[in-house]
């Protein structure tokens, strides 16, 4: 645990992508096999079940650090992290323990099977035998979470320099349903053939949004532009009978999708599709909107009316095995020839519809199609370089995605609410409000888009301008004006206003506007009819 | 019969009426007693101004020419009904609480303070009283301060390594108080301690005091920082990553602050390394000092006012929180006041 706690210490306290690459290197080095297997998984979000509830966590800190719980509730409210709040609040001790993390992660797990007086035993004693990060380490270990800082991409670097194999190779094999008890540190990294379970996903290949004109990445002809849709990401496998889809943050959602099952009458084993998840009604020409898909966010368990209100299909755009070869080497152009290919006997009810592409002899076109986007129900278009390979994680240069502008509105700050952690002394969440009359009408909060400085200056400002309390909230004097950037808008009963926003957030903070300038309910509304 | 209270909460600041003064007033008024030299502290425009023979010289140097006394610790003074007499607060040197009775009540109005001695301000000395106005800044269970020395050791341990990797290490801190703070922590065995402008300004003043500081170097727009290789600069936060500071080459930066025990703020400052260490009291100092005055009636401002209000209230004391214009509430992660 004291190696790990000076890993964790040596990557938190630098801002430096070289220094905790090696860091997390040097680590993968010396560390033992079961540590290091376990720290790979920590840091890509597979943690040990967790063996305490938080309540208790919550109820047993208060009480050792001699607060009443509202205390500690306040307290963890400010500090943002529940961890970090308990090893704050217990007394300071010193750490005398040498146990290593695959220990502690396989003390930890044998609390399952005790009662709950040996657990809180076994938690108390080790608050009182680890002290300052150590502690902290401790408490991550029980309540997850342990993606601090690192990112796949560059714990990856650090195992590719630990290990002398390519990044691609590694983030492919860190891919997907391996735990710690099912892989030794030698299968997972080490072994020349990584006998990978069917389910396991390729690295996602993200695009970084374009930040010049779409004339000056050259020739038209040796791009491919599709739509942007406004869905889930996901990967749909069919391997060895059986289909599995992934969504982009590595989660296995298929038992969320079951209609895709049927996949596996029409397409071939070995074969993985990229695409997206959309709602598509049967016998509509376009998908529908995002708000459609909403109801299936975050199901885990699918009820047969909604399966039949809003039937899912992955619109695929890529391929990325072919008859259990891996394709992802080939240029995209031939990989899109392949896939059509595979799709173009799919009866119109499959639940895989090929994402088709965007024919365009020059630019201006395909900034016509662009500002059409909206109405077809995307988000903008993607642009892919037609010799690109499938790369893994997030790079610059092949891909690109051209958003549409979002939609904007000059909305009133009404309410203002600190922030946490990262931002404890800060006032940071806002809720807006639009002009109708004299009144002003909340219609949503946002919290980023300004900066550290502007969050200062407005914090400083809400201090001596609150006009009234309630709890963590102040209410304020109605006076600054910003824009509000966001993706869409759709009714809702839950809004006093009416309206719900998708990804609101303060584009600008409009000092040259004075209040009568801000929109109102009426504005609202009419971008409502519209955009809706 | 009931009578107006000693000390009222106003728009101005803290009045006393018996002496028709001000105790660290926002706006300006004809009589100010001021804690101690912090900008939100002791402001300009005052028609005369009382501070400790510590705190004087420091107003002096930023308000420019003010009509002002000044007071030893613990002499007593009459003005108008009330008797006054300033006593230790250990935030800064020269800071002081300040102690007014009139009628036999009486009421401490502490300012900022510490309980820990930093071996540089005068400590923070109990003084008995009935109503006592304390500040909150990190009046949360989750502030607890490590000793003086193992922040210290943490401090040198840095700046060794900074050093041997041939870099310059820089530490940002608040001018005046916490800067020399640091400066007394430092081991001038490992290398050169220079200092901006402003915290050289404040060296200058405490140094005419009496305070004893180790020898700085004042890095000027002429040094020659590959002169002074293994140094370590202490500046105000602003001037780190200035081109004043680029100068230096390779280097490193710290932040000495309170407020780094919080992991999120210490990442959000975007330095290499942040130091908890703070002049202002942390959740067990406010408490064992609220108790050593033996005061019932606690008012509290300047922090987590509604949640230390709370707790008082619930273990106790009669306690109400005062609005604040103190800016030092939350001034970022600096910790200014
Ligand atoms: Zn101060
Ligand atoms: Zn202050």
């Amino acid at each position: 645990m004291k190696r790990f706690a000076t890993l964790f210490n040596a990557i938190d306290q630098s801002t430096k992508t070289t220094v905790k690459v090696a860091a997390l290197a040097a680590y993968f080095t010396e560390a033992d096999d079961l540590d290091r297997l376990w720290t790979v998984a920590l840091f890509s979000g597979r943690r040990p079940k967790r063996a305490v509830t938080t309540t208790r966590l919550r109820e047993w800190a208060a009480e050792v650090a001699g607060v009443p719980l509202w205390l500690f509730e306040d307290s963890y409210a400010i500090v943002g992290d529940l961890a970090e709040t308990i090893s704050l609040i217990l007394p300071a001790t010193l750490s005398g323990d040498n146990r290593p993390l695959s220990q502690w992660i396989n003390d930890l797990r044998g609390l399952a099977d005790v009662d709950e007086a040996a657990r809180k035993a076994f938690v108390l004693n080790a608050w009182q035998r680890l002290g300052g990060s150590e502690r902290f380490v401790f408490n991550k270990l029980i309540t997850g979470g342990f993606r601090m800082g690192v990112s796949q991409k560059l714990m990856t670097r650090a195992l590719a320099q630990a290990t002398g194999k390519s990044e691609a190779e590694l983030a492919h094999r860190l891919m997907g349903n391996w735990h710690p008890d099912t892989h030794s540190w030698h299968s997972l990294i080490e072994a020349e053939d990584a006998s990978a379970d069917a389910s396991r996903p390729y690295p996602f290949y993200l695009a970084y949004g374009l930040e010049q004109e779409p004339q000056d990445l050259g020739a038209p002809s040796d791009w491919r532009a599709e739509w942007k849709w406004d869905g889930i990401r996901g990967q749909l496998i069919l391997r060895e009978g059986a289909y599995f889809v992934w969504s982009r943050g590595e989660e296995l959602m298929t038992d969320r999708f079951p209609e895709l099952a049927r996949a596996i009458d029409h397409l071939p084993s070995g074969t993985v599709l990229d695409g997206e998840l959309l709602v598509w009604q049967a016998g509509a020409d376009k998908p529908a909107s995002f708000n459609a898909l909403q109801p299936r966010i975050g199901r885990k368990t699918v009820p047969k009316k909604l399966l039949s209100e809003a039937p899912v299909v992955l619109h695929a755009y890529d391929l990325l095995e072919w008859q259990g070869d891996d394709i992802r080497d080939r240029p995209f152009a031939e990989r899109r020839a392949l896939l059509e290919m595979a799709c173009v006997d799919l009866p119109s009810d499959a639940p895989v519809k090929l994402s088709p592409q965007l024919a365009f002899p020059d630019w201006d076109r395909l900034a016509e199609y662009r500002r059409d986007a909206r109405d077809a129900h995307a988000e903008g278009l993607m642009l892919k370089r037609a010799d690109s390979p499938y790369l893994a994680g997030r790079k610059k240069g092949d891909w690109w995605k051209w958003k549409l502008e979002p939609l904007t509105i000059d909305a009133v700050m009404i309410y203002a609410q600190s922030g946490s952690g990262r931002r404890a002394n800060l006032f940071t969440d806002f809720t807006f409000a639009v002009r109708n009359g004299d009144d002003f009408v909340p219609f949503t909060k946002a919290y980023s888009g300004l900066t550290d400085a502007e969050f200062r200056q407005i914090t400083a400002w809400v201090r001596k301008n609150t006009l009234q309390k309630f709890g963590p909230v102040r209410q304020v004097t109605p006076h600054h004006v910003f824009e509000i950037a966001f993706e869409g808008i759709q009714p809702s009963s839950r809004h006093k206003s009416g309206v719900a926003l998708r990804f609101p957030r303060m584009k600008r903070w409009r000092k040259d506007k004075p209040l009568a300038e801000a929109n109102t309910l009426d504005d609202l509304n009419e971008m409502l009819r519209i955009y809706g | 019969m009931t009578r107006a209270p000693i000390l009222s909460f106003t728009d101005k600041g803290i009045y006393c009426a018996a002496g028709d003064f001000y105790v660290d007033p926002w706006y300006p008024v004809a009589r100010a007693l001021i804690t101690h030299g912090h900008a939100d502290h002791a402001r300009p425009g005052m028609g005369t101004y009382l501070a400790t023979d510590g705190t004087l010289p420091i107003m002096r140097h930023r308000l420019g020419d003010i009509s002002a006394e000044s007071i030893a610790y613990g002499q007593v003074i009459r003005i108008g009904d009330a008797q006054v007499s300033f006593h230790p607060a250990g935030h800064v040197p020269g800071s002081a609480q300040i102690r007014i009775e009139v009628g036999g009540e009486i009421w401490v109005a502490s300012g900022d303070y510490k309980i820990t001695d930093d071996g540089l301000s005068e400590p923070f000395e109990p003084v008995p009283c009935h109503h006592f106005i304390t500040e909150s800044t990190f009046g949360l269970p989750v502030f607890r301060w490590a000793e003086q020395a193992t922040v210290a050791a943490e401090i040198n341990t840095w700046w060794s390594a900074c050093a041997a990797a041939g870099k310059t290490a820089f530490l940002g801190a608040y001018a005046l108080g916490k800067a020399q703070r640091l400066l007394s922590m430092l081991d001038p065995d490992i290398g050169p301690i220079l200092t901006h402008t402003a915290v050289e300004n404040s060296n200058r003043v405490l140094r005419g005091q009496g305070y004893t500081l180790p020898a700085t170097r004042h890095a000027s727009a002429d040094l020659i920082p590959k002169n002074h290789p293994g140094a370590i600069v202490i500046c105000p936060p602003s001037a780190m990553g200035s081109t004043w500071a680029r100068r230096f080459g390779p280097q490193e930066t710290g932040f000495a602050s309170g407020w780094m025990a919080i992991r999120g703020i210490r990442r959000r400052r975007a330095g290499d390394r942040g130091f908890v260490i703070s002049d202002h009291a942390d959740w067990e100092g406010l408490l064992s000092a609220i108790k050593q005055t033996g005061a019932e009636n606690i008012y509290v401002t300047h922090g987590y006012t509604d949640i230390f209000n709370k707790y008082l209230n619930e273990n106790g004391w009669q306690s109400r929180v005062i609005p604040t214009q103190f800016e030092g509430e939350t001034a970022g992660a600096e910790e200014q006041a």
